[in-house]
């Protein structure tokens, strides 16, 4: 169990590593650099040499990696080239706000995912099943522009139930940002529990069919018995790393739904930062998001091993 | 002496789905205290049988007809609310595979403990004593540890146990058990038996046995069944149908079951089991059968009294039964020697980044020899090494410490280790057989496209040949050329491996290495098979190693035999002498755990009933 434990620790860390080699040496490769991009064409040789100075980019690539990275552990994330600002400063509050906006998601979505892929794969392609899968199948085809889009237009301009778009800064209190996440939480569950569902379903569907659950009923469980204590527990098991998966997949899916919403989270600060062309602040953006994506992957996994005997204890 | 009660009855029962019956207007009736046992090769229909005995039905079959009564009381068409009432603590299952039948995430406690509560009225401390008390009865070491464990922390002998402490829990009247020691070891089988056979007359249980193994059967019931194709073709007392089966197919099925003190090959039985979707109208045998007649065909023969005490369904019910005769295995004469392993050890490395534990050698220390010719038999138990042993010949194990040599050219050569490193003429020598065909042959390649392969590359055989050439080899294995343009999936499971055999002569190998290969088909099929091994190293003078875990089987096949323990060979020898005077203690062990049908005398009276 233990060698199990450090092993997945290990290479989380290993793979974090490279995400900063790639992440760093990336932005390195693109033509220009922060200076050059921030003074635009107009500037001179002085300038950008002063510039230079003042950013350490004067110094070798690799010392730049080590001291960069460096300063990254220690919480630093470097100064923002167009906001003049520390970039951990800025980035806090947004992680705050997007993790809330994540945590809402969770919340809510993965036990809706969870109980409606149960009760799909308990009578598969009865009625109930076909609706759940079919509108799981719509939300996982429809991008999520277009959902949180139309959950604009029928939650707010027509149901007026919320406001479509958030106003509120992204220093505003959490309860004011929980409530404000609502809607785009609902566009992000849409999608979110359509994948884990769909994936429960067919896990619940498989189990049913096992021999154990036939034996169980063959011991003269009652059938109800044989679901909640029997398939119901094995079936949640593949879904472990599925969800992990789906999480990691929330960040992505947030760049884009806190776009549409004006959420003030991580995602849309990306967009800007990509779009002011600050480029410590994408690398220092990137590599967070690389990192959240290690974590909740490494999460996962070790749920997935606490929760599995099988992958718990190896065959003596 | 009291009349026995019946405790389940079977009445013209009938289970099918749309346009098929898998089981036939079965009858029989199991009284208080016996055990009837149900043989049948797969597709017999017996595990349909006797899940229907619990009132369960398989997906996409239901009852068509007759009754099941157990007490009285029927099986069939009730609500699952009263199955469950009655299933664990009337009437109780073994499963066929414990290892999947347990639920992988619960300990094994655990799984008692469910049974005990839904069916005695123990509070919570005495429900854990009663498992304790249960794991003891199915001797499990050390029960209070082994309750805390998973299903996959115990060996497959130990889940087997388990899975009897789970069914003897709700103190059912009637055990059924689903081929229950199949997968499992001899030795550890033999143990698993005498269990089964204590606890039948302490537990005072009825059982109903199903089996493809009649030798399984033989230790565990008084009366018999056997099932052809859905149907029940003989019943009787065990002693009287094996010592005299009166049924052809029963008669067939004895006689191609490999045993230990009749030398040479069993006989197969012709041909494959019908469809269920295309059962022949007459009598289902009849197609294979020898002794067939023309009223066969049209006429369906009833399960019906011939003797005293047996029935049987025939329509020639007052011929004498045919004598059970063994073809002779041709003797060999010893040729010169082809392939020398000396000192060879394997050890497979532990993967991984983390590895560090000293990898335990599979393989230690073995050295034999095989003559042109000869067929060697390879007998073990799991784990002892056997396949690891063929994995090197075949260059798929790389060895780490001796040699293995091969007469090429005539001229020793020693073989390299990686088979991606050989010379084609080696690769072409040594051809390997798998225990699956299901895996081995590619399921996206007609018969024609695998069997041209070694043809094109060992043969330099022409295109425009490879038909002809194919067929060739077809026939060989006799198999018609029609196949040539078929899929593996289209066929059995005996005829995909006759098509893997095809596949290996056609490199014009001169040793082949059998790995387990008859272990997935049954007894009939397996004997053909066999005959088919032998007949073809003999006629093209090639040398076979034949590896198994079934002692019978290497006898009947194996001109030499090699007893593997733990990666080293403890005996090797002569077929005859080894199973006649076996030196070491573990050989004697193997020959004793080896299930033997009791054969040639009529036993005298019945086995008394209490």
């Amino acid at each position: 169990m233990a060698a199990v434990l450090l092993q997945r620790i290990g290479l989380a860390l290993v793979t974090m590593v490279i995400i900063a080699v790639v992440v760093f040496f990336a932005l390195e490769l693109m033509p220009g650099d922060a200076c050059s991009v921030n003074l635009g064409r107009g500037a001179s040789d002085s300038m950008l040499a002063a510039c230079h100075i003042r950013l350490g980019l004067d110094q070798p690539p690799v010392w730049r990696f080590v001291t960069w990275a460096g300063d990254f552990l220690r919480g630093d994330l470097g100064i923002s080239m167009q906001r003049e600002r520390p970039i951990a400063e800025i980035v806090g509050w947004r992680l705050r706000n997007t993790l809330i906006l994540a945590g809402v998601t969770s919340v809510i979505g993965i036990p809706l995912a969870l109980g409606l892929g149960v009760l799909a794969g308990l009578n598969p392609d009865g009625p109930l099943d076909m609706a759940i899968s079919g509108v799981a199948i719509f939300a996982m085809t429809v991008p999520e522009f277009i959902s949180g889009t139309l959950m604009i237009l029928v939650f707010s301009v027509i149901l007026g139930w919320a406001a479509g778009v958030v106003t509120i800064g992204y220093k505003a209190p959490a309860f004011e940002l929980v409530k404000a996440s609502i809607l785009p939480a609902a566009t992000l569950i849409f999608i979110l529990a359509a994948h884990i569902l769909r994936m429960v379903r067919a896990s619940v569907v498989e189990v049913m069919q096992s021999d154990f659950a036939q034996m169980a009923r063959l011991k003269g469980v009652p059938r109800r018995r044989v679901i909640w204590h029997h398939v119901v527990p094995n079936a949640l098991l593949p879904a472990i790393s599925i969800i992990g998966l789906t999480m990691a997949w929330l960040l992505g899916g947030v760049v884009i739904v806190e776009s549409v919403f004006n959420f003030p989270g991580l995602g849309r600060l990306a967009v800007d930062a990509v779009a002011d062309q600050d480029l410590p602040l994408v690398q220092a953006i990137a590599l967070l998001f690389g990192l959240i994506y290690v974590l909740t992957n490494l999460g996962a996994d070790l749920v997935a091993l606490i929760l599995n005997p099988r992958l718990r204890t190896r065959r003596q | 002496m009291i009349q026995a009660f019946p405790q389940l009855e079977v009445e013209n029962l009938r289970v099918g789905g749309a346009g098929f019956l898998v089981v036939d207007t079965v009858s029989f009736t199991l009284c208080a205290g016996e055990s009837f046992g149900i043989a049948g090769e797969s597709g017999s229909g017996k595990s349909t049988l006797l899940l229907s005995l619990m009132g369960m039905m398989r997906q996409g079959l239901q009852p068509l007809g007759g009754s099941v009564r157990l007490n009285g009381r029927p099986m069939l068409g009730q609500t699952d609310a009263a199955l469950a009432a009655v299933r664990g603590s009337k009437i109780a299952l073994i499963p066929q595979n414990p290892v999947t039948a347990l639920n992988p995430s619960r300990r094994i406690g655990a799984q008692i403990d469910e049974a005990l509560l839904l069916h005695s009225a123990l509070s919570a401390r005495g429900r854990a004593a009663r498992v304790l008390d249960l794991l003891g009865m199915a001797r499990l070491p050390e029960p209070a540890v082994t309750a805390r464990r998973f299903p996959h922390e115990l060996s497959g002998g130990q889940v087997q146990r388990a899975a009897i402490a789970m069914a003897l829990a709700g103190e059912p009247d009637v055990l059924l058990l689903d081929e229950p020691t199949t997968g499992l070891d001899v030795t550890t089988q033999a143990a698993l038996l005498d269990l089964l056979v204590d606890l039948r007359h302490r537990a005072k249980v009825s059982m109903v046995c199903v089996s493809h193994d009649l030798g399984v059967l033989a230790r565990l019931c008084d009366r018999i069944g056997v099932m052809y194709a859905g149907a029940m073709v003989e019943e009787g007392p065990l002693a009287l149908v094996l010592a005299r089966p009166l049924h052809p197919y029963t008669q067939a099925l004895m006689a191609s079951i490999p045993r230990l003190g009749a030398a040479g090959l069993p006989s197969p039985i012709e041909g494959s089991p019908p469809s269920l979707f295309h059962l022949p109208s007459g009598c289902r045998f009849a197609p294979r059968c020898a002794l067939v007649q023309d009223a066969c065909h049209s006429l369906r023969p009833e399960l019906s009294w011939v003797e005293e005490g047996q029935k049987i369904a025939c329509l020639r019910p007052n011929m004498a039964p045919a004598q059970v005769s063994h073809p002779t295995n041709t003797a060999f004469a010893k040729g010169a020697p082809l392939l020398a392993v000396q000192g060879l050890s394997v050890s497979y490395a532990k993967q991984g980044l983390f590895a560090h534990k000293a990898p335990k050698p599979v393989v230690e220390e073995v050295s034999f020899t095989v003559v042109r010719g000869e067929v060697l038999g390879l007998v073990g138990e799991s784990g002892s090494g056997k396949s690891t042993i063929l994995a090197a010949i075949a260059g798929l194990a790389v060895p780490t410490a001796g040699h293995i040599r091969l007469m090429s050219n005539n001229r020793a050569e020693d073989l390299a280790a990686r088979a991606t490193t050989r010379p084609l003429s080696h690769l072409q020598s040594i051809q390997l057989i798998f225990q699956n065909p299901d895996a081995s042959l590619n399921p996206r390649h007609r018969i024609i496209d695998l069997l041209a392969q070694p043809l094109m590359l060992y043969g330099q055989v022409p295109r425009s040949q490879l038909r002809a050439k194919a067929a060739d080899l077809l026939a060989e294995v006799r198999l018609g050329a029609a196949m040539l343009d078929r899929m593996p999936a289209q066929l059995s499971g005996g005829e995909r491996q006759r098509v893997a055999i095809a596949r290996a002569f056609a490199a014009k190998p001169d040793l082949l290495l059998c790995d387990e290969i008859t272990t997935a088909l049954d007894v009939s099929v397996q004997a053909a098979v066999l005959k088919l091994i032998h007949d073809l190293a003999r006629k093209h003078d090639v040398a076979a190693i034949f590896v198994s875990h079934d002692l019978a089987v290497v006898r009947a096949i194996a001109d030499r035999i090699a007893v593997l323990r733990n990666g080293k060979i403890v005996e090797i020898n002569t077929g005859e002498e080894l199973c006649a005077r076996p030196v070491d203690a573990y050989t004697k062990s193997l020959l004793r755990s080896v299930l033997e049908i009791p054969l040639g005398a009529i036993h005298s009276h019945l086995p008394p009933r209490e």
